[in-house]
């Protein structure tokens, strides 16, 4: 083939077309200028990290514990020649004597130079390391601004004071966001005992964090030294490499979700890509049925355009990933709390190499449906316009089959998983079926019952959805599917919401008081009678570990490589509780319920939830023995309970019945309800003040902060769904553009016999109405669909879909479509019918 | 001497709505080199259906069709486009110019496609041929119905043709300007040495052909030497 000319005949052809190949362009545009900021940003977050290694880690090696780590195993650490330093943290409360706030907070009790790479960047600077000495506390800024406390001002953590040094700005390896339900407090180690807060039943985490010398080499005293210690005492551990690569993996996936909302937007732009070639296409038969009477072959006129197209779908790759690569700039700033480096964004060629290549892939792909069309179009269609072959092209099966292998494709490597990319594939062609299903069956409606007895314009506009070469199927499936994404990323929205606000309604406790030790109970329950709260439960808390499952110990289990049983069930920490009854929220579905225990002799029945039984791999009357703080305990499977986990309770995966349990060391939750903030504060103040071991969440509190986490997400969704939205917008516009060179002819024919100006306005008022109304329902009942699907197997949560926005959507999307119709065909209104005719024909 | 379009039993058939519809039954006839005959008949009588076939711009359901000594029956639709480049010329009764191309570049795209190079001046001397050398930059909208047919003329003569056809040339013209095409028609064909075939509704202009073949009913009904 001879390739110059076919080059010389695309630039040819395209002078008198480009304004029609602009718009083709401007629809993938958006799509890759999303994709190339999100992969930009990306790599410029993964060198960061990789730089940052360290830093995120702040040691070569973190060593973690719920116990404190034993003397034999400190002598070990200490015979490894390394820097070693201590963190000891917990929930507790803090008090700021100046208001008398009090407040849930992560208090870091830190002991040796900790962080060894990358610091806490404090304001004013250089107290992350001060304070140790300086006896003085440093607490999260965030935290301090609530409080409306300063440097200068003074906190209480347990029974002592300490000075407020500086506001904590940034902590190794912490995304911002992560420090809003617990904010850290940090302090010297060594004031940790005269706190009083480290008592029995707390839930405290032991760190150590060794920083081996340069000469040392680390990762061969670490697999043949260190490691098999850590492993024999079943410690936890996190090395740099695994820090680097768990981060890099969270944010991974982050990125791979926003790639996919980009590439749905992608998607879109190639309707877009599709719907206008194919009109453009049209136009363009008898130019090629000429060319092949003149003896050119059906491949030389597919190339032409093939070639327009390919340098169109670059021009606009390319105009993308230079926006893209603007956009990428705003990232941090969109991202700012989710993230844990500070990441300063770069030029990324290979983003921006990687986003052309996508563009010109998807628009040549998506081109090439109608463009085959013209593969097989007969010279004789130069003698007579009439002619048409019907016969189907075996090669766009070949086509369809590459685009569902390339958005399959291009989803796995996104989301990493085949069944996850196989869900998103499915999906997209099942939108893709039923609006197509759904605009053949309207086209099919109409005629069957065509209404001859309405109105000329209203027959008029109904018939024009079923005229040769309508925008019928293609509006309804650029529409619909805009409207679908829309819609289902705004109801997941509104359901994460929901479900935050449900947990808030009225009547529902809200505060729960905890880390009572049980000489406290009587007194607390005393305070919250004198404030006028309810007490709604008083539940006492024993924490243990498993021991064994039906005979076999937690050991032998772990090291089966073949048993079924899941990791969590042996290695959690169990807080359970005992009692003679059943709470509201729970209900037996098998065995029995016992709640007493009349005689030490008697086998002790206890309550599973129905969550662990099946990870346990467990039934009615299986042993299970637990370890009660050094106490092995056997016990037998009585019943099994289903949890209403969205009730603000006390749930537990395993009760004890009453009678077993009473001396063991235990710790104590009240729950209560508090009605206002003041009381709340007040309450608060009044229980730490006496109490300063005793915890206190306020639901109210994680409430509001719950609701800023949730608006910041979907901002960044919003954010994403902007690039669809206008896409959605652009593709529009381009389909109805596209579409009025195939209605000028009719406007201006009708023009000529006498149409008014009001009649060509509303036949396409109402066609365009038809349109716009179908997709956008056929698009929200989609969208209902899928948060359905999401709520009820993802979410776990009902769905109840908002009646307003759904409505709104509709009229929003229905008037944009009849606008950006009516719009259109203005040119045609305003002008005499002969001159469009010299012009446009 | 080798007849340069040679026609035996030519049939056409179409399906429609399942019952078979004879447009073409039969036909036979040949050309000699430098004939000029035309195709005369009632609308439907199946004349621009022989011409297609005779061009090879479709296949015939039965018979055959030797163009400058070449079958065109076994040839698929690419064999056939480059026998049509090589041989055959056309002018179309609604012009038929690439509407995004100039009156100069439509003149050239016969020659382009056989790779020919330095072909501008040739194009340029035909379009001066039918006096549209000063438009030549000229979008087909933006001249007039005669000139468009002129465009249209000087690029069926641009490659050399064999043969040339001709769909009522001057069917969508003014009496004057479709007189003042006949002329320019007859004038290159009678230069170059072309076979002519046109098919036309103009007695005067059939006449002016050495031999009329008179299609009715798919059927050859007559076919007559004029003496002109």
């Amino acid at each position: 083939m001879n390739y110059s000319w076919l080059l010389k005949m695309a630039w040819r052809d395209s002078r008198r077309n480009r304004s029609r190949l602009l718009l083709f362009m401007s629809s993938i545009i958006l799509g890759i200028a999303a994709l190339v900021a999100i992969n930009s940003f990306g790599e410029s977050m993964q060198g960061e990290i990789n730089r940052e290694a360290k830093a995120l880690l702040g040691a070569d090696l973190e060593i973690e514990s719920r116990q404190p780590f034993s003397d034999s195993t400190r002598r070990f650490f200490d015979s490894l020649g390394a820097e070693i330093a201590e963190e000891v943290s917990f929930a507790s409360m803090v008090l700021f004597p100046q208001n008398g706030g009090t407040r849930l907070v992560q208090v870091r009790a830190i002991g040796g130079g900790y962080p060894f790479y990358g610091s806490i960047e404090t304001i004013p600077a250089g107290a992350g390391s001060r304070f140790r000495t300086d006896k003085a506390a440093i607490a999260d800024n965030t935290l301090l601004l609530q409080y409306n406390a300063a440097p200068g001002d003074s906190i209480s953590v347990g029974n002592l004071t300490f000075p407020i040094l500086a506001r904590v700005t940034k902590v190794p390896g912490q995304a911002g966001i992560a420090t809003t339900v617990a904010p850290p407090v940090f302090i010297p180690l060594q004031y940790l005992d005269a706190t009083g807060l480290l008592q029995k039943g707390s839930r405290i985490n032991y760190k150590i964090y060794l920083k081996f010398s340069e000469e040392v080499d680390f990762n061969s005293l670490f697999e043949n030294t260190i490691e098999p210690r850590l492993e024999k005492e079943e410690l936890r551990y996190d090395t740099v490499e695994e820090r680097k690569r768990e981060t890099g993996e969270t944010y991974e996936d982050l990125t791979g979700f926003l790639n996919l909302v980009a590439f749905v937007a992608l998607l879109l732009g190639c309707i877009g890509v599709a719907s206008s070639v194919h009109i453009y296409i049209k136009d363009k038969v008898s130019q090629v049925a000429i060319l092949r009477c003149l003896g050119g072959s059906g491949s030389q006129g597919v190339g032409i355009f093939l070639l327009q197209i390919t340098i169109m779908g670059l021009a606009g790759s390319v105009a993308g990933a230079l926006l893209g690569s603007m956009i990428q700039f705003y990232l941090p700033q969109l991202f700012a709390g989710f993230l844990p480096v500070e990441v300063e964004v770069s030029i990324s060629w290979t983003a921006i190499l990687q986003g052309i290549v996508l563009g010109v892939i998807v628009a040549v792909l998506f081109a090439l449906l109608p463009l085959l069309s013209i593969r097989n179009v007969s010279p004789l269609t130069a003698l007579r316009a009439s002619y048409e072959s019907k016969e189907p092209d075996r090669l766009s099966y070949l086509v369809y089959f590459l685009i569902i292998l390339f958005i399959g494709g291009f989803a796995f490597l996104q989301l990493d998983d085949w069944k996850d990319a196989l869900f998103f594939t499915g999906g997209i062609l099942l939108a893709f079926a039923v609006l197509a299903g759904i605009a053949k069956l309207m086209i099919w409606l109409v005629r069957r019952f065509f209404p001859t007895g309405w109105s000329f314009v209203w027959r008029q506009s109904l018939a024009n959805l079923y005229r040769p070469d309508n925008q019928t199927l293609v509006l309804i499936i650029t529409i619909g599917l805009g409207t679908a994404l829309i819609s289902t990323l705004f109801f997941i929205q509104y359901l994460l919401l929901n479900k935050v606000e449900l947990t808030g309604s009225e009547n529902q406790p809200n505060m729960v008081v905890f880390d009572i030790q049980s000489n406290q109970v009587d007194d607390i329950t005393d305070i919250t009678k004198e404030f006028g709260l309810p007490m709604i439960q008083e539940v006492p808390v024993v924490t243990m570990r498993l021991a064994g499952i039906k005979d076999r110990t937690v050991e032998e289990m772990k090291a089966d490589t073949t048993t079924r049983i899941r990791g969590w069930v042996l290695n959690r920490e169990y807080r359970v509780t005992y009692r003679d009854s059943l709470i509201d929220s729970e209900t037996i579905t098998e065995g029995e319920w016992r709640g007493k225990v009349n005689s030490p002799q008697d086998s002790i029945f206890v309550s599973l939830s129905e969550n662990i039984v099946d990870d346990m791999k467990v039934d009615i009357g299986d042993k299970v023995t637990f370890n009660v703080q050094g106490v092995l305990m056997d016990t037998y499977v009585g019943s099994i309970r289903k949890i209403d986990w969205q009730r603000v309770q006390t749930n537990f995966i395993v009760v004890f019945p009453s009678g077993v349990l009473e001396r063991a060391p235990k710790f104590h939750v009240i729950i209560t309800r508090v009605d206002s903030a003041q009381l709340a504060a007040r309450y608060q103040q009044a229980v730490v003040q006496r109490f300063p071991n005793v915890s206190i969440i306020d639901l109210n509190l994680i409430l509001e902060t719950l609701d800023e986490i949730v608006a910041k997400v979907s901002f960044v969704i919003r954010f994403m769904a902007f690039f669809s939205i206008i896409t959605g917008v652009l593709v529009l516009i381009g389909s109805v553009i596209i579409s009025k060179y195939q209605r000028i002819r009719e406007s201006v024919l009708l023009r000529t016999l006498g149409a008014v100006r009001r009649h060509i306005l509303s036949i396409n008022a109402l066609e365009y109405f038809f349109l716009g109304s179908l997709a956008s329902i056929t698009g929200i009942l989609i969208s209902l669909l899928s948060s359905w699907g999401l709520a009820f197997f993802y979410f776990e949560t009902p769905f109840s879909p908002p009646l307003l926005p759904i409505l709104l959507t509709f009229l929003a999307i229905t008037g944009l479509t009849v606008l950006i119709g009516l719009v259109n065909s203005r040119g045609i209104i305003n002008r005499p019918p002969l001159e469009i005719l010299r012009r446009e024909v | 001497m080798n007849p340069i379009l040679e026609v035996k039993n030519l049939t056409k058939t179409y399906k429609s709505n399942s019952k078979p519809l004879t447009v073409l039954d039969h036909i036979n006839f040949s050309l000699l080199p430098g004939d000029i005959c035309s195709i005369v008949g009632p609308s439907g009588s199946g004349k621009t259906t022989l011409l297609g076939l005779c061009a090879g711009l479709d296949r015939a359901s039965e018979g055959s069709v030797v163009l400058n000594g070449v079958s065109l029956d076994g040839l698929n639709e690419d064999e056939r486009a480059k026998v049509r480049n090589r041989y055959v010329g056309f002018i179309f009764q609604n012009f038929n110019l690439m509407p995004t191309l100039t009156a100069l570049e439509n003149v050239m795209v016969p020659l382009e496609l056989r790779g020919e190079k330095n072909i501008a001046p040739r194009a340029i001397e035909l379009l001066d041929k039918v006096g549209l050398a000063g438009r030549k930059n000229h979008y087909p909208t933006q001249l007039s119905g005669g000139e468009q047919q002129r465009v249209s003329i000087a690029r069926a003569f641009s490659n050399q043709p064999q043969i040339l056809f001709a769909d009522e040339p001057t069917g969508n013209l003014d009496e004057e300007t479709g007189t003042h095409i006949e002329k320019l028609i007859f004038e290159l064909n009678r230069e170059a040495g072309t076979t002519l075939v046109l098919v036309t509704h103009d007695p005067g202009l059939a006449e002016r052909t050495q031999r009329i073949i008179r299609i009715k009913g798919g059927k050859v009904a007559s076919d007559t030497l004029t003496g002109s």
